[in-house]
């Protein structure tokens, strides 16, 4: 990852379009690094934090692998997973007092857990891995590619959480009126935690079915 | 391979240049974040006292309308501050802090607690708000008594982190709905505070259901929680309350 390209390559060459499009499917955070498990089962019982909680993870992560490739040069290696931690936590903490200062009541529904971006293991990772040894273009990438995969998976498993578990979407009653009378019950059971992480499973099942080289050989 | 003073210098700046950041950032949204927080609680003072579907930017101006009163009360029931005036966000009431006030209380000295009155088509209702705490952290809430400082007109609850579909069911209408028409006080005047049953109020005696409602199922602690949290706030305004009968 070390050696850097010396002619200019255009912003979006096929290398760069790579590094967003490959997160969402077959280097996924969630499905395939099995990474940020736990916010994806805690925000997701509903579609709206769900959302917010993707959108604070993108500019978390891309503003995080940005500033991180800016400073690698510099960077002494000793101390490099404090300064990471460090810009994660800025960003972090930005994003949560933007949020409380605009979107009060989803705030109020993310609660810890846009603090806890922190330590999503998804943003260090990326950092370590891609951010330091990287131009902050394809960083910034990178970073918006992960983070979006990870947002993406979020937003299925709220959409059928939320469907199933409330009968709304983005708090929009979408399950008629009349199924009720006819005896139809929300699924209480996908508003928990567990049903998150069944379904993560089915996600990962459906995934696999349609990529073959993701299943390992054994 | 980098110095031991390059790596201080790289740190102290870094740590100084991410201070700056945040405290710009933390005192110039501070503004939002306040009136934010304010209509927040005005809006749940106002559903305690059935007035609802109160939109966000209208909460503040329909509060003014409404709360035609806030008193602040100590601990013998006297009342030390009364306001009446137009902007009900900045009277003294509004101001109290009610975890500090409570854990005076717990101290047992003397402590200043808010009441609101709200007149809604000529009937008042007086609007207590509590504090106390679930599982995993605060809960709070507001109780409205109608004009017999006795039975209950509505209350709202919130927390800040209890299990979803558990504990923080306390904030659904399932849960609420349940205090409308119970009453605090016995045929006798005694304060019996509205108890919060494992099990259902219907496992009480007859003569007592009116003083109980339903636990939540998988929350009893939040549920416990709110049961103390009534308990020892709303004992705290007894004094006045008696004073008016």
């Amino acid at each position: 990852m070390s050696t850097e390209n010396k002619e200019r390559e255009p912003l979006f060459s096929a290398k760069n379009l790579k590094l967003l499009k490959e997160p969402l499917n077959i280097s996924n955070p969630i499905t395939v690094q099995v990474l940020g498990i736990c916010s994806a089962l805690a925000v997701t019982a509903k579609l709206k934090p769900a959302i917010v909680m993707a959108l604070s993870v993108v500019v978390v992560m891309a503003v995080s692998n940005v500033v991180i490739s800016l400073l690698r040069n510099g960077l002494p290696p000793r101390i490099r997973i404090i300064v990471q931690l460090v810009v994660i936590a800025t960003m972090v903490i930005l994003v949560n007092e933007v949020l409380e200062a605009f979107l009060f009541d989803v705030s109020r529904q993310l609660s810890v857990f846009i603090g806890l971006i922190i330590t999503n293991c998804i943003i260090m990772g990326r950092l370590e891995a891609f951010a330091m040894g990287n131009k902050p273009w394809p960083a910034l990438l990178d970073g918006i590619g992960n983070a979006m995969g990870y947002g993406v998976i979020l937003i299925i498993v709220a959409f059928f959480r939320e469907l199933l578990g409330s009968g709304t979407l983005m708090d929009y009653q979408v399950v008629p009126q009349s199924f009720y009378e006819f005896g139809y019950q929300n699924n209480g059971f996908m508003i928990l935690s567990p049903m998150a992480l069944i379904t993560v499973g089915v996600i990962i099942w459906v995934q696999r079915y349609k990529n073959r080289e993701l299943i390992e050989d054994n | 391979m980098y110095s031991n003073g390059y790596i201080f210098r790289y740190a102290t700046i870094m740590v100084v240049v991410a201070a700056a950041l945040l405290s710009t950032a933390a005192m110039l949204l501070k503004p939002f974040q306040e009136r934010n927080r304010a209509i927040d609680k005005m809006g749940s003072i106002l559903i305690s006292a059935e007035i609802k579907d109160v939109e966000t930017e209208q909460t503040i101006s329909t509060f003014n309308q409404y709360v035609i009163e806030s008193l602040v009360l100590d601990s013998t029931g006297k009342v030390v501050d009364s306001y009446t005036g137009e902007a009900m966000q900045e009277s003294k009431a509004f101001g109290v802090d009610l975890k500090k006030e409570l854990y005076k209380k717990s101290k047992s000295e003397n402590f200043e607690l808010p009441l609101y009155v709200v007149e809604k088509e000529g009937v008042k209702t007086y609007v207590i708000p509590m504090r106390g705490s679930g599982l995993w952290g605060p809960v709070y809430g507001n109780m409205a008594l109608a004009e017999d400082m006795n039975t209950i007109v509505g209350v709202t609850f919130d927390h800040d982190g209890e299990t979803p579909g558990l504990g923080a069911e306390i904030t659904t209408p399932m849960f609420t709905e349940q205090f409308i028409g119970k009453k605090i006080f016995d045929d006798q005047g005694n304060f019996t505070s509205i108890k919060v049953i494992k099990g259902g109020a219907k496992t009480l005696p007859q003569s007592e259901q009116i003083h109980a409602v339903d636990a939540i199922s998988g929350g009893t602690i939040t549920s416990n929680g709110v049961g103390d949290m009534i308990q020892n706030v709303v004992e705290s305004y007894e004094p006045y309350i008696q004073k008016q009968k």
